[in-house]
C-alpha cells in the first residue's frame, strides 16, 4: 500500500472499472472535501475557543449569550442546502447504478448458494465458484482460488441473482456496485465495464460459517476473447457428456451442486465430514447408532440430510430434493466410490 | 469526618436492602454496576474478534468460533451497555433530582426494569453456555430461521425480556418528567439532559414493541413453522429487516440521545456559561425523535426494495442530519467566550465532538444512495457506527462517570487519572477505527473472518488500537476503586454546577430534598 497516493481522494478505493463508477467517485471526492471544511469549520472552531477562552483565574467571567437568531438560521439553512445537493447526486448517481428493467447484452443468472455462487449463461455454459484449490500459499488461508466468469468489455452486462438458501450479497468494489441475493425474489445487477481486467466478487450480506470465503473473479476482456471463451466452453461441455459416470459426478460434486463447499476429498475437516473412504465404510452418528456407508445411505444423506447425523457435526446440509435428478445422485455416488 | 451524614447509602444497610431498594439513586448504582459487568463481557469479545483479525486467514480461532464471539460482542454491547447505559445509570440517578423530585413516578417499576434487564442477560447469556448463536446481532431471517441452530430462541426471548424493561424505564421518565417537576420548573426550564431523557423515552416506549414482536414472530417461526420471513414457508426474507430497523434505526437515537444530553451539561459547566440555544436543543432532540421513525430503509439500499423507496429513505435521513448538526453547533457557539477548564469530563466531551463529527459526516456519506451502495457491509459502516456510537456514546458515558461521580459517591475521582484514561481511550479509538474507513473504500466487507492479504497493515493498525482502548479503559475502572478507597471529600458543588443536583449534600439524603426547591429561572444562569 502507498501512502504517498492519499494526496488524490480517491486513491484507497479500487480502480473504477466501470462506466458508472467514475460518477461514485466524482460523488465520493465533493463528500471528502465539503466533509472536510465542515470538520474543519467545526472542531478548529472547538479547538480555538477552547485555547483563546481558557480559564486563567478562578473567578473568571464568560460572556452572557443566549441565543443568535441570524447565527442559527444559517447553520441550519446552509447545512441543509448541501444535504440536498447530496441527496440529488446520489440519487442520480444509484439511478445509473440500478437500471432496473434495462435489458443487458449479455445475460447471467446468477444463484448464491452457502458458499459459493453460481453463474449461468443464455446458452448453458455453467460457471461455479469456488474451486477447491486454496488461493494463496498460506495454510492458514481459508479463502478458495475463486473461478473465473468471463464478460465482454464496453458492454452492457446484466446479472440476474437470486439464491437457494439465505441472503448474500453480491459485491464488486471496482464496479461500486452491490446487489442483495434474495432466496424466492429476483434482483438484478447491471454494468458496463470499460476497463479490462480481474475484478474480485465478495459476498456482502452475513451468511454463515464461510461468508469471507464467497468469492468470484470477473474477467473482463474484448468482443473476440469473449467469444472465443464462450467456444471453448461449449466444446468442454459437450465433451462431458461422453464422460463416465464418476466423472460426470465429480463435475457435479465441485460445480453446480457445490458439495465441496462442505466436504473435502482429502480427509479434512470443512463443515460437514469428508468423503475420503467414506464408501463401505462404518459411519457413527449422533444418536449413537450406526452403519455402513452404501448407495442408500448416500442417497437418504442427500435428499433428506437430518435423518442422520455423523457424530461430531453440526445439522448443517439442507435437503438437496428438487434439485437433483435421481441420475446425478448415481453419478455422484460412483464419484465418491473413487475416492479411496 | 465529624459526624456521620444520613444519606441515601447508609440508610439502610446490607445487600437484601439493596436488593429490594426503591429508591431511584441506588437502583441507578445497581445499573451501574450490572451494566459495566456486561461492558466488560463484551470488550473481552471486541479484543478476541480484533486478535483474530491480526492476520489474515486463521490467527486463533476457526471461522465458526469467531462468528460467534462478533455475534456476542455486537449483542452484548447493544442491547446490554449501549441502549440501556446513560439513561439506566445516569438517568435514574439524576432526571429525579434535577427536577427537584423525591424519586421517580413509579419506584416499584424502576425495580422492576431492573430486574427484568437481569433476567433477559440471564437468559441470553446461557446461550453462551448452551448452544452459541453465529447470527449476527441483527439476526437477519432466513439465516437465523432455517439456517442456524436453536440457540437463537434464548437468545431473542432474552433480547425480548431486556426489551421490555427498556420499555418500563422510559415510562417511567415520562410520566416523572411531566409530573414530579418542582414548583417554577416548566418545561423551557428542565436541564437538557432531562430534555434528552425525556425524548429518549419516548423512543424506547413507541420503538421497542416494534422489536419484540418481530422477535416473537421468529421464535413462532423457528419453534412452530409458522411462515412468516422464511421463503420456503411463503414467507418474505426482507421483511424481517423492515420490521428489526424500525426498532433498531430509532434505537441509535435511544443510543445517542442521552449522550447529547450529558454534553450539554458538560459543556455548560465547564465553560461556565449559559448553554447557546437552549430552545433549539431541546426541540431538536424531539425532532430527531420523530424523524427517525421514518428512515429505517436506508439499511436496505440493496436490499431490493424499490428504487423510488430507497429515494424517499434517503431524503428523510438527510433531514436527520440537520437538527443533529444543529446540536454541535450549540455546543461550540457555547464555549464561544466561555471560561473554559479542561477538566477530565470535558475532555470526554470535546472528545465526544471530535469523533461525533467524524461519525455523522460519514453518516452523510451512507446516506446519499448512489454512494452507500459501494461502503454498505463493508469496514466503512463499521467504523462509522463504532464512531458514532461508542465514541459518542462512551465518551460520554466517561464524562458523565467522573462528572458526577462525587455527587453519587461522595468522594472526588481523580482528574489525573481520568486523563490519563482519557489520552488511551481517545488515541486508541482513531487508531481503531480511523483505518477501517479506508478498508471500506478498498471494499472489504464487514463480519469476515478472513480477507485478502491486501488488507492486512490496516486490520493490524486496527487490533493495535483496539489494545489502546482497553487499556485506557481499564484506567478509567482503577480510577474508580481509587475514588472509592482514597478519594478526596466532594463537598456539594465540586464543578460549580447551576442544576439543582448541585444543591443537595453529596452524596444526596434519601429523599433528595429537605426541602421542594422552587425555580425562578432556567438551569444554566452563568452571569
Ligand atoms: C474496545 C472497543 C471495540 C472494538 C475494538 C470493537 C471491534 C469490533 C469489531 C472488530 C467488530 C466486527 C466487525 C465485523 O466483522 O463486521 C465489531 C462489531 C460491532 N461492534 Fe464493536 N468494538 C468495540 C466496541 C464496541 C462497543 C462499545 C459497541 C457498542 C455499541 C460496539 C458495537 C458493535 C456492533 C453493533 C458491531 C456489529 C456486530 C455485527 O455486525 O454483528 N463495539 N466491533
Ligand atoms: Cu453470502
Amino acid at each position: 500500500m502507498n501512502w504517498f497516493s492519499l494526496i488524490t481522494a480517491t486513491s484507497f478505493m479500487p480502480v473504477p472499472a466501470t462506466k458508472e463508477s467514475g460518477d461514485v467517485d466524482n460523488l465520493y471526492i465533493f463528500l471528502l472535501v465539503s466533509g472536510l471544511i465542515s470538520f474543519i469549520i467545526l472542531i478548529g472552531g472547538m479547538v480555538i475557543f477552547i485555547f483563546k477562552y481558557r480559564r486563567k483565574t478562578e473567578d473568571q467571567k464568560s460572556a452572557y449569550i443566549t441565543h443568535n437568531t441570524l447565527a442559527e438560521f444559517l447553520w441550519s439553512f446552509i447545512p441543509f442546502v448541501i444535504m440536498m445537493i447530496i441527496f440529488a447526486w446520489g440519487w442520480s448517481v444509484f439511478h445509473d447504478l440500478r437500471r432496473v428493467g434495462e435489458k443487458g447484452d449479455v445475460e447471467v443468472h446468477v444463484t448464491a448458494r452457502q458458499w459459493a455462487w453460481t453463474f449461468k449463461y443464455a446458452n448453458d455454459i455453467e460457471i461455479n465458484s469456488p474451486s477447491d484449490k486454496k488461493l494463496l500459499d498460506d495454510p492458514d488461508s481459508t479463502l478458495l482460488k475463486p473461478e473465473i466468469v468471463v464478460v465482454p468489455v464496453g458492454k452492457t452486462i446484466r446479472f440476474i441473482l437470486t439464491s437457494d438458501d439465505v441472503l448474500h450479497s453480491f459485491y464488486v468494489p471496482a464496479f461500486r456496485n452491490k446487489m442483495d441475493a434474495v432466496p424466492g425474489r429476483r434482483t438484478t445487477f447491471t454494468f458496463t465495464p470499460i476497463e479490462k481486467g480481474d475484478f474480485t466478487v465478495f459476498c456482502t450480506e452475513y451468511c454463515g460459517t464461510k461468508h469471507s470465503n464467497m468469492m468470484a473473479t470477473i474477467r473482463v476482456v474484448d468482443g473476440e476473447q469473449f467469444a472465443a471463451w464462450q467456444a471453448e466452453k461449449i466444446a468442454a461441455n459437450a465433451g462431458a457428456i461422453t464422460k463416465g459416470p464418476a466423472e460426470r459426478g465429480e463435475a457435479l460434486f465441485k460445480g453446480s451442486l457445490g458439495c465441496s463447499g462442505c466436504h473435502s476429498i482429502d480427509g479434512s475437516r470443512i463443515v460437514g465430514p469428508s468423503f475420503k473412504g467414506l464408501y463401505g465404510n462404518k459411519r457413527d452418528f449422533a444418536d449413537g447408532s450406526s452403519v455402513t456407508a452404501d448407495d442408500a445411505y448416500i442417497k437418504q444423506s442427500i435428499l433428506v440430510p437430518t435423518a442422520k447425523i455423523v457424530a461430531g457435526f453440526p445439522p448443517a446440509m439442507s435437503s438437496f430434493q428438487g434439485r437433483i435428478k435421481e441420475d446425478e445422485i448415481k453419478d455422484i455416488i460412483e464419484f465418491i466410490k473413487t475416492l479411496k | 469526618m465529624a459526624h456521620e451524614q444520613h444519606n441515601y447509602l447508609n440508610h439502610q444497610k446490607g445487600i437484601w436492602s439493596w436488593l429490594t431498594t426503591l429508591d431511584h439513586k441506588r437502583i441507578g448504582i445497581m445499573y451501574f454496576v450490572a451494566i459495566m459487568s456486561f461492558f466488560f463481557l463484551g470488550g473481552v469479545f471486541a479484543l478476541l474478534v480484533r486478535a483474530e483479525l491480526f492476520t489474515p486467514g486463521k490467527t486463533l480461532f476457526s471461522a465458526d468460533v469467531y462468528n460467534r464471539m462478533m455475534t456476542y460482542h455486537g449483542a452484548i454491547m447493544v442491547f446490554m451497555v449501549i441502549v440501556p447505559g446513560i439513561p439506566a445509570i445516569f438517568g435514574n440517578f439524576v432526571l429525579p433530582i434535577m427536577i427537584g423530585a423525591k424519586d421517580v413516578a413509579f419506584p416499584r417499576l424502576n425495580l422492576m426494569s431492573w430486574y427484568m434487564l437481569m433476567i433477559g442477560a440471564a437468559i441470553t447469556g446461557s446461550t453462551l453456555f448452551l448452544e452459541n448463536v453465529d447470527t449476527g446481532w441483527t439476526f437477519y431471517t432466513p439465516y437465523s430461521s432455517i439456517k442456524t441452530g436453536l440457540g437463537v430462541i434464548p437468545m431473542v426471548l432474552g433480547v425480548f425480556i431486556i426489551g421490555f424493561s427498556s420499555i418500563l424505564t422510559g415510562l417511567n421518565f415520562i410520566v416523572t418528567t411531566h409530573k414530579l417537576r418542582a414548583p417554577g420548573m416548566t418545561m423551557n426550564r428542565i436541564p437538557l439532559m432531562v430534555w434528552a431523557l425525556y425524548s429518549t423515552a419516548i423512543l424506547q416506549v413507541l420503538a421497542t414493541p416494534v422489536l419484540a414482536i418481530t422477535l416473537l414472530l421468529l421464535i413462532a417461526e423457528k419453534t412452530l413453522g409458522v411462515g412468516i420471513f422464511d421463503p420456503q414457508l411463503g414467507g418474505d426474507p426482507v421483511l424481517f429487516q423492515h420490521f428489526f430497523w424500525f426498532y433498531s434505526h430509532p434505537a441509535v437515537y435511544i443510543m445517542i440521545l442521552p449522550a447529547m444530553g450529558v454534553i450539554s451539561e458538560l459543556v455548560a459547566t465547564y465553560s461556565r456559561k449559559v448553554i447557546f440555544g437552549y430552545t433549539a436543543i431541546a426541540y431538536s432532540s424531539l425532532a430527531i425523535a420523530g424523524v427517525s421513525f421514518l428512515v429505517w430503509g436506508h439499511h436496505m439500499f440493496v436490499s431490493g426494495q424499490s428504487e423510488f423507496a430507497g429515494v424517499l429513505f434517503s431524503f428523510i435521513t438527510m433531514l436527520v442530519g440537520v437538527p443533529t448538526a444543529i446540536k454541535l453547533f450549540n455546543w461550540i457557539a457555547t464555549m464561544y467566550k466561555g471560561s473554559i477548564r479542561l477538566d477530565a469530563p470535558m475532555l470526554f466531551a470535546i472528545g465526544f465532538m471530535f469523533l461525533f463529527t467524524i461519525g455523522g459526516l460519514t453518516g452523510v456519506y451512507l446516506a446519499s444512495t448512489g454512494m452507500d451502495i459501494h461502503f454498505h457491509d463493508t469496514y466503512f459502516v463499521v467504523a462509522h457506527f463504532h464512531y458514532v456510537m461508542v465514541g459518542g456514546t462512551l465518551m460520554a458515558l466517561m464524562g458523565a462517570l467522573i462528572y458526577w461521580f462525587p455527587k453519587v459517591t461522595g468522594k472526588i475521582y481523580s482528574d489525573l487519572t481520568g486523563r490519563i484514561s482519557w489520552v488511551f481511550i481517545f488515541s486508541g479509538f482513531n487508531v481503531t477505527f480511523f483505518p477501517q474507513f479506508i478498508l471500506g473504500n478498498m471494499g472489504m466487507p464487514r463480519r469476515y473472518y478472513d480477507y485478502l492479504p491486501t488488507f492486512t497493515e490496516l486490520n493490524q493498525m486496527s487490533t493495535f488500537g483496539s489494545w489502546l482502548i482497553g487499556t485506557g479503559f481499564l484506567i478509567g475502572l482503577f480510577g474508580v476503586i481509587y475514588a472509592l478507597l482514597k478519594g478526596k471529600e466532594a463537598g456539594n458543588n465540586p464543578f460549580g454546577g447551576k442544576t439543582l443536583e448541585w444543591t443537595i449534600p453529596s452524596p444526596p439524603p434519601h429523599e433528595n430534598f429537605e426541602k421542594t426547591p422552587v425555580l425562578t429561572g432556567g438551569p444554566y444562569e452563568y452571569r
